[in-house]
């Protein structure tokens, strides 16, 4: 069994990184297919990656149940690593979970299996966090929504391929919804639930 | 004795999480009232502690803050708001609004244009627009959740049919994205086109209601109004008496107990910029002196 | 010339000072200690640890002292203070039936086992001024007797025993306790966060809401089965150890209200239970939070709500007196752009109204 002294160096000045990786991500969402940078590194263990780590320390806590894919969920530094910096409970039943984290795209699950939140209350919906090969080399989505002046044009290699006409279902579930974050290494974009793909090219 | 000691931004990493999470999804679905467990600041209910614990939220070191009430910097609770920061964050302040990355804000958003790298923090005191039709907070989240608004229109109609017009001056309900409508916090129906399209990000705190929401940038934001009574702004028709200003929002300052009155810019910062760079009122004056009182 | 008003920073630190200084009064009187106010203004102290939601004596007392007697005020302090503060947990339930009783009475039975033990009170107090109490009187040493090894059963459970009550609602093991301060409260509200609203809440407004059931607003036939006084236990489970560590003793007053019988055609009828609990020696207030507990208990035990003491939104929307009293007074605060946004509204109206086409303040209504 690692032991905690084993494991990867959280952060050095965590207050000041949280907040820098926060507005990476508040811009992210604000500014949907606009790729923000999450400023430093953190001592992620492997599958993990350094954007990725970012977000799990500077959102997650006890009060957010973690659901994980099996590349994550059966990698046990990552497990160990994520319950020990951030305390956040790892569950098995993505229904009811606050983040995802998916390492592969190919264990994705149906969105549907994810929460929505409710008419009444729709942020209480799940955030997936998405690994991805790169966010600004590969074919271009153009995207319309709010925070998108006009329409916005996002370069990326994204897995699963057919990711954003699954997330067609949040036109028709909305306010309920799924909200994306994408991360690629040190990179991020947010694809929250009122952004609409509009053409696809190569 | 327990001799506090306090974090950065003064709200505790456990608290800013909530309410960072809180705001993400404020900003995922516009307009909707995210609910979210406020802290007990340490200024009282009602004077700004959810625009205070959202800029506690989002605030970083490299931060410039401007904080307006009435739209003014100087304004006593907005020097004990910017006073809070500087001291718990350490971070610059100004009152020049293009100079600002975070603004909060009291009953006005500024006239200079707001930029795509500035945030603009409210402070809401009821942040639910059907509040003062359905005091239950059961029902109007129901309507909120069926997109069921009828009736917030009956009673701007009700006003029309009363007053022949629609008799909401300030915090007057918009729509945001087509879809949640929203209280814009008490700011005059003159700011109400300022927020529509806007390339900065708005957010809203509601610290006693517990209520966080937002506005992504260039989001549709349209005052409700009728066909054959379309939403007008209002402004008194004067220019400021101090810049000349024919485009901005005015104070009414009583001069004497004759009916004595004159209009001056409520955004400082926009009057006094206009008169360094040498516009001038019917008043002439020059640029704001210092007055101690109190 | 006119010249826009400035300087308002330097008229806070004025204003600040001015405070200190009318908070210190004359400074011929000595100045009142911590500790004065902790031993003789006890029952201040205790309601600001209370609503303040904060067991610290010295706090409370600073937080008094602060705020020049304003217990609201040192109740706001309190709270802003707490707020701060890190969590390591949640003790394990006190159990008040193994109180260290000072003071039990119950209206409800003669006797009881344990007996009933007037304790420090008011109650028999004629209230008649002391001039005594003026300068410098040294009361007689309390009269003392032995410990009684009797226990002190609380009287819902012997009323419990016979069924005669309602069993005590049970928390569900798996179900955390809510907290109010650490989630947004949506409605309608479980008894836990009804009950830490309530013990939050300002002992006025309960008072008069538990009055006003008394009076027919929502009428529930309370008997007071059980007050006590006295030290309790405080224990922390500390998981590394496994076992309940021992954290120090509290003062608590607990009110036990028996109420209206309830019963259908399945169960058999039974009274019901109103719950008060509160730091230090606060009987208004717990007797206060027992009936409107009650009331509150509406929803639940099938009852019409037609009161406002039933009404959880209404109650628990307005019970906080830090919250009222921040919004109430905001309206000091500048209110100059909306009041001017209605003002213009109101003369376009009244223009008008009256038609008269001399119109002293022009106004233009621009469409966007």
């Amino acid at each position: 069994m690692t032991r905690v002294a084993e494991l990867p160096a959280g952060v050095a000045d965590k207050v000041l990184l949280a907040q820098s990786t926060f507005r990476s991500v508040m811009d992210a969402m604000a500014r949907p297919g606009t790729v923000q940078g999450i400023p430093a590194a953190a001592g992620a263990p492997a599958g993990v990656m350094r954007g990725t780590a970012a977000i799990a320390l500077t959102l997650f806590d006890h009060d957010t149940p973690l659901w994980l894919d099996p590349l994550m969920s059966e990698a046990s530094d990552v497990v160990k690593w994520l319950k020990f910096h951030t305390g956040a409970p790892v569950i098995a039943d993505p229904s009811i979970c606050s983040f995802a984290l998916i390492g592969d795209a190919r264990s994705l699950p149906g969105l549907d299996r994810f929460a929505f939140g409710s008419n009444e209350y729709p942020d209480r919906s799940t955030t997936v966090i998405l690994q991805v090969e790169s966010l600004t080399q590969g074919p271009t989505l153009e995207l319309r929504g709010p925070g998108i002046d006009g329409t916005a044009v996002l370069q990326a290699a994204i897995q699963p391929a057919d990711l954003f006409e699954r997330l067609a279902i949040n036109a028709t579930l909305f306010p309920r919804g799924i909200d994306v974050v994408l991360v690629a290494d040190n990179a991020i974009v947010a694809i929250p639930r009122t952004t609409r793909l509009v053409a696809k090219g190569d | 004795m327990n001799a506090p000691a306090y974090n950065f931004a003064y709200l505790d990493e456990q608290t800013k999480r909530m309410i960072r999470r809180a705001i993400l999804k404020a900003i995922a679905i516009p307009g909707y009232q995210v609910p979210f467990a406020s802290r007990e600041m340490p200024m009282p209910y009602g004077w700004g502690t959810g625009g205070v614990q959202v800029t506690a939220a989002i605030l970083g070191p490299n931060d410039v803050l401007k904080v307006i009430d009435q739209g003014s910097d100087d304004t006593t609770n907005a020097i004990s708001i910017r006073k809070f920061f500087a001291k718990t964050a350490g971070v610059a302040t100004t009152t020049a609004t293009a100079d600002a990355t975070v603004i909060q804000t009291r009953h006005r958003i500024p006239e200079a244009p707001l930029h795509g790298g500035q945030v603009l923090v409210y402070q809401v005191p009821i942040p639910e627009p059907l509040r003062f039709l359905e005091p239950r907070e059961t029902e109007t989240r129901r309507m909120h959740a069926l997109g069921e608004y009828g009736l917030i229109h009956v009673k701007l109609y009700e006003d029309i049919a009363r007053f022949g017009h629609i008799a909401t001056s300030y915090a007057y309900p918009v729509k945001v994205n087509a879809r949640y409508v929203m209280d814009p916090s008490p700011t005059p129906k003159f700011d109400n086109p300022k927020m529509d399209n806007c390339p900065a990000l708005q957010l809203f705190g509601a610290g006693r209601e517990k209520r966080i929401y937002a506005i992504p940038p260039h989001t549709s934001v349209l005052s409700l109004d009728f066909e054959d009574h379309p939403f007008t702004r209002y402004r008194f028709d004067a220019p400021c008496a101090l810049c000349g200003a024919e485009d901005s929002y005015l104070d009414e300052i009583v001069t004497d107990d004759r009916g004595g009155r004159m209009f001056v810019c409520s955004d400082t910062d926009y009057c006094e910029t206009r008169q360094s760079s040498g516009h001038r009122g019917s008043e002439n004056a020059a640029p704001h002196k210092e007055r101690a009182h109190g | 010339m006119y010249v826009a008003v400035k300087g308002g920073e330097r008229a806070i630190e004025n204003a600040h000072r001015l405070l200190a200084h009318e908070r210190r009064g004359d400074r011929d009187v000595p100045e009142v200690t911590l500790a004065q106010i902790s031993e003789q203004l006890s029952l201040g102290v205790d309601r600001v640890m209370t609503e303040g939601s904060l067991y610290d004596r010295e706090l409370a007392a600073l937080a008094i002292k602060q705020a020049r007697g304003d217990m609201i005020e040192a109740i706001f302090l309190i709270r802003a203070f707490r707020a701060t503060l890190p969590r390591f947990g949640a003790t394990e339930p006190v159990d008040t039936g193994q109180m260290q009783v000072r003071r039990r009475i119950s209206s409800t039975f003669k006797d009881i086992p344990g007996g009933q033990i007037l304790g420090p009170t008011f109650d028999y107090t004629h209230r008649l001024l002391d001039p005594q109490l003026a300068d410098g009187f040294l009361p007689e040493p309390p009269a003392t007797s032995d410990t009684s090894p009797v226990a002190m059963p609380r009287v819902t459970d012997i009323l419990g025993r016979d069924g005669l009550i309602e069993a005590s609602p049970r928390a569900d093991a798996v179900l955390p306790v809510g907290d109010l301060t650490r989630e947004p409260l949506s409605f309608p509200a479980d008894r836990d966060l009804r009950l830490q609203n309530l013990a939050r809440a300002d002992e006025g407004f309960l008072l008069a809401l538990g009055y006003s059931s008394q009076r027919g607003y929502g009428r529930s036939h309370p008997f007071a089965g059980e007050i006590r006084l006295g030290e309790v236990e405080v224990e922390f489970m500390a998981e590394d150890a496994g076992f309940a560590v021992p954290l120090g003793s509290i003062t608590l007053t607990e009110c036990q209200m028996v109420n209206q019988f309830k019963g259908s055609a399945t169960e058999a009828p039974c009274f019901t239970r109103g719950y008060g609990l509160a730091f230090g020696q606060s009987e208004r207030k717990t007797m206060s939070m027992a009936l409107v507990d009650r009331s509150l208990r509406a929803r639940e035990l099938g009852e019409e709500i037609i009161a406002p003491a039933q009404d959880e939104e209404f109650v628990m929307s307005h019970s906080d007196n830090v919250q009222a009293t921040g919004f109430v007074e905001h309206l000091k605060l500048p209110h100059y752009v909306d009041f001017q946004s209605e003002l213009g509204l109101l003369r376009k109206l009244r223009n008008e109204f009256s038609e008269a086409a001399d119109a002293s303040s022009p106004m233009q209504e621009a469409a966007e």
